[in-house]
C-alpha cells in the first residue's frame, strides 16, 4: 500500500480508495420503490457478486453505477471521486465500464476498430490503420485472444465478444468493470476461459462487480457477495464461509426454496411412446437422431452451443423443416416445417430466447399467453375479449404469474414471469409433447422453481416432455437424457448419473 | 404492481377497449384546437358544407393512410402507393376512353373498367409482396423503385395527357352523395371503423401487430407471418387503386401526375397519427386523427387564402413538432 508519487498532494492513495463506491442508494419509477437505501463498494482486485432474483434491483443498481440513471438520493464515487455529471458519458466510460449478456460491438468493423472505437480513438488525431492494428493485436494477446483482428467483429464467438468489450473497456481507463450475467451464453470451456482473465484482470487491481444467477460460479470466483432482494440489501459479505443456504435465502427470503426434483411419475411402467422420432435430419444442425419420449416421461437433450441441440427443437416445432426422418406424435405424422400444424398436432414449444422468439414485447400478456389460441378465443377468427380475459387470467393464476393485470405489456414483466408467460402460451392447448429448449434460463430462483413444477404438472397430465439444454439442473428432473454432440447423439444416460460424466459426454471428454 | 388477485371490476375497466385506445384519442384535444382556431380565422368554416369539403378532401388520404398504417405495423414500407393511386384508375380510364383524347379507343364496358383498376391495385400488392416476402427484398428498395415504375408507366400510358370524358360508372363513386354526405366520405368511414375492428378483434389484426412486433416471435407461435405480411401488401395496394378510382371521379379526369407526392402526407399523418415506424406499434384510429388534423390545417390555411406553397412547410413543422410533444410528454409510448 506504499503511496506512489502523486501529482497533487490532495490526491489520495488510489491503491486503497474503492474503484466504485455506492452510498444510501435509492431510486423509485413512479410509485416502484426499484431501490432504497443500497451501498456497494468494490476495491481495486476485488470481484463481488451481485445477485438476486428478477425485479430485486440488479438491473436499477446498474444503470445508476453506469449513469444512465440518477439516483433519487445517495452518492456515487470513483476511486474517491464523485460520479461525473449525468451527461458526460465520455467521462463516465472512463470511470466505470458494464458488459450485457449481449455484447455491445459493431459486428460489420473490425475486431481493431471495435477495440478503438469512440474514446480510445478519439486520443488520436489521424488514423493509422497499421498502427491500430498493431496495437489492437498486442492488447488482444496480452489478453490470450487468439483472433485476427482485421477479422469481422460478428465472426467472433459470445465468449470473445466479452473479452473484447472487457478489453475496451479497460482500454479506455476504466478501473471498474460490471459483468452483467456474463456467462449465460457461454458453455464450460468459455466460461473457464472467461474466469482465467477476470482473474488476471483482479490482479491488475481492476474491481469486477460480477452478476450471475449460478450460484456454483459466485463462489468460484467472487470473494465478496451483495445479495438484493426487492430493492433493499439483504446480504453484503465474504464468500468465505457461506453456505449455499444461507445466500439463498437472503435471495429469495422466506419462500421455501426446495427443488422439485424427480417429481414426475416413473416411467417405468412404460407407457406408449407418444412422440417418435426416426432417423430425423436437418443438414447444417444434427444428423440421423432417433429418439421417443412416452407418455408422462421427461427426456432431455444434452447438449453444448454449437451441438446442434436447438434446431431439434425448431424441427419439431415446424420452425425448420427437416431434410430426412419423421416425427410422429400418438402416431400421427408431423409434416415438418409448418408451425400451426405442428402446434394444433399438440406440440407445445418454449424456444431458447424469449426476447428473440418468444415475445412480442409491446404486447400484452394476454396477446402473448394466447397468439397460438386464436380458434379457441371466438368463431371465424374474431377474439372475444371477454374469453380472452378469461383465458389470460386463468393463465396468470395456473402459472402465478406476477403482473398488474392481463394488459400488462410483456416487456415491462420481470424475467422470470416472461418465461412463464412464454410456458403459458406452449400449455396453451394441453400439448401431447412440450418441448423446452433452456426453459429456465436467466430465469430467478423462484421463479425457476414455478416453471419446474409446471413442466413436471404437464407430464403428470401425460404429456410427453423434451427438455433441450445445457444446465445440469434443467436436466435433473429427466427420465432419460441423450447427448448431442456435433449433431450426433452420442450417449444415453439413465438415473443416477455423475454430473462429470454427463459433462464429459456433453464436452466430448473420455470414452 | 405484484397483485394478481385482481377484482372483476379491475379487470373490466383494464380491458375496456377505450382506455386502450389512448393513442387514438390522444390527437382529439389537438383537433379540436384546431376546429376553434379554425372558427376564429374564418366565418365560413365551421359551416356544415366547409367540414363536409374538409372530410371529402381528407377521404382520399385517409385511404392511402389506412393502407400504409397496415403495412407500417406489419413492420414494413410501401412506397409504391401513390403511384398505384395514379396508374389503377389510369388503366380504367384508358380503357374506356377514345384514342383522340389518349385513350385505348377499346372503349370497354365501363365496370370491366373499374375491375381492371382495382384488379391491377391487387396485382401490384401481389407483385410487391412476392418481391419482399418471397424473395426477401428490402421493403423500402422495392417500393421506391414500384413507385417510380409505376409512375413510369402511368405517364407513357398517357402519353403525359390528362383523361377526362370519362364514363359516369367510373366516376360514380367518388361523385356520388348518399344521404347529403360524399360517397367517398361513406366508404372511407366504413372502412375504417371495419379496418380498426378487425385489427383489435380479428387474429389477422392482432398477428398484424405480432409480426410488427416480433416477427421471429410470431413465427415461433404459429402465425403464418409470410402469408400475412403479403396479404397486407395487397389489401395497402387495393386500398390504394380504390383511392385512385374516387379521385378520379371526384376530379372527373385523370391526370398523369394523380397521386404523385402523396406518400410523404401519407407518411406524415399516420406518423402524426401515433403509428410507429419500426412496426408493431399504434392504432388506425390514432392515423385517421392524424389525416383529419391535416386535413383541417390545410382547410384553415386554404381559407386565411396563404399561399399554397406554404403548406407543405406547414406539414413539415407539424410533424417535427407533433413527434417532439410525444417524446417531451411521455417519451414512453412503447409503455402506453
Amino acid at each position: 500500500m506504499s503511496s506512489p508519487a502523486l501529482h497533487r498532494s490532495t490526491a489520495p492513495d488510489p491503491s486503497v480508495l474503492p474503484v466504485a463506491l455506492g452510498v444510501g442508494l435509492s431510486k423509485s419509477f413512479g410509485a416502484t420503490r426499484a431501490l432504497s437505501d443500497v451501498s456497494v463498494c468494490v476495491h481495486p482486485g476485488e470481484i463481488r457478486a451481485l445477485v438476486g432474483r428478477n425485479g430485486a434491483g440488479k438491473s436499477t443498481l446498474v444503470s445508476l453505477l453506469t449513469g444512465m440513471t440518477v439516483p433519487d438520493s445517495g452518492t456515487i464515487e470513483f476511486l474517491g471521486v464523485a460520479a461525473p455529471a449525468p451527461h458526460a458519458r465520455e467521462l463516465w466510460q472512463s470511470k466505470v465500464a458494464c458488459v450485457y449478456q449481449h455484447p455491445k460491438i459493431i459486428p460489420t468493423l473490425s475486431c481493431a476498430e471495435n477495440l478503438f472505437l469512440g474514446a480510445n480513438m478519439r486520443r488520436r488525431k489521424l488514423l493509422s490503420w497499421g498502427k491500430m492494428r498493431r496495437e489492437a493485436h498486442e492488447i488482444l494477446d496480452h489478453w490470450g485472444v487468439a483472433i485476427d483482428v482485421t477479422a469481422p467483429a460478428g465472426t467472433l464467438t459470445v465468449g470473445q465478444r466479452q473479452l473484447l468489450e472487457i478489453a475496451r473497456a479497460v482500454l479506455a481507463g476504466s478501473r471498474f468493470v460490471i459483468l452483467d450475467e456474463p456467462t449465460a451464453k457461454l458453455d464450460g470451456k468459455e466460461v473457464e476461459r472467461l474466469f482465467t482473465h477476470l482473474k488476471k484482470l483482479q490482479g491488475e487491481g481492476v474491481g469486477i462487480l460480477f452478476i450471475s444467477h449460478h450460484i456454483e460460479e459466485i463462489f468460484e470466483i467472487c470473494q465478496t457477495v451483495t445479495v438484493l432482494r426487492d430493492g433493499r440489501k439483504t446480504l453484503d459479505r465474504a464468500t468465505q464461509g457461506l453456505s449455499k443456504a444461507e445466500l439463498l435465502e437472503a435471495m429469495v427470503g422466506n419462500v421455501c426454496a426446495e427443488r422439485p426434483l424427480a417429481g414426475t411419475r416413473s416411467s417405468e411402467d412404460r407407457a406408449a411412446a407418444r412422440l417418435e422420432v426416426k432417423r430425423l435430419s436437418c443438414r447444417g444442425f444434427f444428423e440421423d437422431i432417433t429418439f421417443d419420449v412416452r407418455a408422462g416421461e421427461c427426456v432431455g437433450i444434452a447438449g453444448l452451443a454449437g451441438s446442434g441441440k436447438e434446431a431439434i427443437g425448431e424441427v419439431l416445432a415446424g420452425l425448420k423443416a427437416p431434410d430426412g426422418g419423421s416425427m410422429h406424435l400418438d402416431g400421427v405424422r408431423l409434416p415438418g416445417g409448418d408451425v400451426p400444424k405442428h402446434n394444433r398436432a399438440g406440440v407445445g414449444f418454449v424456444p431458447s430466447d424469449r426476447q428473440r422468439e418468444g415475445l412480442v414485447l409491446g404486447l400484452s400478456l394476454a396477446d402473448n399467453a394466447t397468439m397460438a389460441i386464436p380458434d379457441r378465443l371466438g368463431y371465424a377468427g374474431f377474439i372475444s375479449p371477454a374469453a380472452l380475459s378469461k383465458t389470460s387470467r386463468r393463465m396468470i393464476q395456473d402459472l402465478d404469474i406476477k403482473t398488474s393485470g392481463p394488459t400488462q405489456p410483456v416487456g415491462s414483466l420481470s424475467g422470470g414471469n416472461q418465461q412463464k408467460v412464454v410456458f403459458a402460451r406452449a400449455l396453451a392447448r394441453d400439448p401431447g409433447v412440450l418441448v423446452l429448449i433452456n426453459p429456465t434460463s436467466g430465469v430467478d430462483v423462484a421463479s425457476r422453481i414455478a416453471l419446474f413444477h409446471a413442466i413436471i404438472q404437464a407430464a403428470n397430465r401425460g404429456a410427453a416432455v423434451l427438455i433441450i439444454s445445457d444446465e445440469l439442473e434443467e436436466l435433473q428432473i429427466c427420465h432419460r437424457i441423450g447427448v448431442l454432440r456435433s449433431g450426433h447423439l452420442t450417449k444415453e444416460f439413465v438415473p443416477p448419473w455423475q454430473h462429470n460424466d454427463l459433462i464429459a459426454a456433453m464436452e466430448g471428454i473420455g470414452p | 404492481m405484484n397483485n394478481t388477485s385482481l377484482s372483476p371490476a379491475d379487470l373490466k375497466r383494464a380491458l375496456n377497449p377505450m382506455k386502450l385506445k389512448v393513442s387514438s384519442i390522444a390527437l382529439i384535444p389537438a383537433v379540436v384546437l384546431l376546429l376553434i382556431i379554425g372558427s376564429f380565422a374564418n366565418d365560413a368554416f365551421l359551416l356544415p358544407a366547409n367540414l363536409l369539403t374538409i372530410l371529402q378532401q381528407s377521404s382520399i388520404l385517409a385511404l392511402l393512410v389506412l393502407a400504409e398504417s397496415l403495412v407500417l405495423i406489419t413492420g414494413k414500407f410501401d412506397l409504391s402507393l401513390e403511384s398505384t393511386v395514379g396508374l389503377a384508375p389510369m388503366i380504367g380510364g384508358w380503357l374506356v376512353t377514345s384514342a383522340a383524347i389518349g385513350g385505348s379507343g377499346w372503349m370497354v364496358n365501363p365496370y370491366l373498367a373499374i375491375a381492371a383498376t382495382l384488379g391491377l391495385g391487387l396485382l401490384i400488392g401481389a407483385f410487391n409482396g412476392f418481391l419482399i416476402v418471397k424473395l426477401g427484398l428490402n421493403a423500402f428498395i422495392v417500393t421506391l423503385s414500384m413507385l417510380i415504375l409505376l409512375r413510369g408507366i402511368t405517364l407513357g400510358l398517357a402519353s403525359g395527357k390528362t383523361l377526362y370524358d370519362l364514363p359516369d360508372e367510373l366516376t360514380y363513386l367518388g361523385s356520388a352523395v348518399w344521404a347529403g354526405i360524399p360517397a367517398s366520405i361513406w366508404i372511407c368511414g366504413i372502412l375504417f371503423a371495419l379496418g380498426a375492428f378487425l385489427m383489435r378483434y380479428h387474429r389477422y389484426g392482432r398477428a398484424i401487430y405480432a409480426i410488427g412486433g416480433n416477427a421471429e416471435a410470431a413465427r415461433a407461435a404459429g402465425i403464418r407471418v409470410e402469408r400475412v405480411t403479403w396479404i397486407v401488401f395487397i389489401v395497402a395496394s387495393l386500398l390504394a387503386a380504390l383511392a385512385g378510382l374516387l379521385l378520379c371521379g371526384r376530379l372527373g379526369a385523370i391526370t398523369a401526375q394523380q397521386g404523385s407526392n402523396m406518400i410523404f402526407t401519407t407518411f406524415a399523418a399516420a406518423v402524426i397519427g401515433g403509428i410507429s415506424l419500426n412496426g408493431g406499434k399504434g392504432s388506425l384510429g390514432g392515423a385517421l386523427m392524424g389525416v383529419l388534423l391535416l386535413g383541417i390545417v390545410t382547410n384553415i390555411l386554404t381559407l386565411s387564402q396563404i399561399a399554397s406553397f406554404w403548406i407543405d412547410a406547414t406539414f413539415g413543422a407539424i410533424i417535427l413538432v407533433a413527434q417532439s410533444l410525444v417524446r417531451l410528454t411521455g417519451g414512453e409510448r412503447s409503455q402506453s
